[in-house]
């Protein structure tokens, strides 16, 4: 596992209260029983955890850990 | 249970008998002002703020956080007037007012409701103005801002409905404070006409209905605007 996947992990274990066997980049937010604003809460930490800047129309769309992740990979 | 409060514009009047009431309940209390003057604020954590900048806010409220942890109830009530009849009113007048007592609740509150939504517990209330409900000749820009902030409330009330996280108002009428003493006597006599009760509130008449809706049994009120005033509002 990368290091960038282990920190944006990291952040979805804390902000979204789920187990991090759970962060899988195949899993749906859905799954993890994450609404918009678990959303919104776990980029805000992105944001921060890898000083990058996401603009709300990116969000759309976003359904998946991996389209997260992606999202996140494309800014650093 | 002892809560972390923060109540903006507590260094007098209203906002100072609500951090008072809640010190007294035995909370942790903080204020914001822009300037540190203010009699009876010996007891309270008092924390330089501007609300109309967002630096300020974000400030102030880290420095809570450090000394008293995340807040967990907002009492937005820092507010300011411009008065003047429209024709007379310039835009800075409007904006500026606007800018302190909508904008500046917005800020404060878009800044504490992430710890709120983290800990699935918080209690903001708002306070509004009587003049927000029907009008004022003179307050054209007050009565503006003060009606904003329903919406701005019940949109709040709505966007953390599931994070458990109420956002309610209080909509004083004639309180006898500093905000007040401003009026002439003669406009301080027509507005006591106009209330069935007769009489000036007082600021701790506030304080008690926001210690209310900030507290355990409130849980189940979310968006409403509660008027407090004598009557004056009911038509």
């Amino acid at each position: 596992m990368s290091d960038n996947f282990e920190r944006f992990a990291n952040c979805a274990v804390e902000v979204l209260s789920v187990d991090a066997d759970q962060v899988v980049l195949e899993a749906t937010f859905e799954s993890l029983d994450a609404d918009s604003l678990d959303l919104v809460e776990l980029v805000m930490a992105l944001e921060e955890e890898f000083d990058v800047n996401v603009e709300e129309e990116e969000l759309d769309g976003i359904l998946t850990v991996q389209g997260a992740y992606d999202l996140i990979l494309s800014k650093i | 249970m002892s809560r972390v409060v923060l109540v903006t514009g507590g260094n007098r009047g209203i906002g100072l008998a609500t951090a008072e009431r809640f010190q007294t309940s035995g909370h942790k209390v903080a204020v914001t002002a822009r300037s540190k003057v203010g009699e009876g604020l010996e007891d309270l954590f008092v924390v330089k703020c501007d609300v109309t900048d967002k630096d300020s806010v974000d400030a102030a409220v880290t420095e809570i956080e450090e000394s008293l942890g995340p807040v967990e109830i907002l009492v937005s009530n820092a507010g300011i007037t411009r008065d003047g009849l429209v024709l007379r009113m310039n835009d800075g007048d409007f904006s500026e007012v606007l800018d302190a007592n909508l904008t500046g609740g917005f800020r404060v509150a878009r800044r504490v409701v992430k710890q709120m939504m983290r800990a699935r517990w918080g209690r903001i209330v708002f306070v509004s103005s009587v003049v927000g409900l029907g009008g004022q000749a003179g307050q054209a820009n007050y009565a503006a801002s003060k009606a904003g902030i329903t919406g701005l409330a019940r949109s709040l009330a709505k966007e953390f409905a599931g994070r458990n996280i109420t956002v309610n108002v209080v909509a004083p009428g004639p309180i006898d404070t500093d905000m007040l003493a401003a009026l002439s006597d003669a406009q301080r006599d027509a507005m006591l006409d106009m209330v069935p009760l007769g009489r000036l509130g007082a600021p701790q008449e506030i304080a008690a209905a926001i210690e209310y809706l900030a507290s355990e049994d409130a849980g189940f009120v979310t968006g409403t605007v509660l008027p407090i005033d004598g009557g004056l509002s009911m038509g």
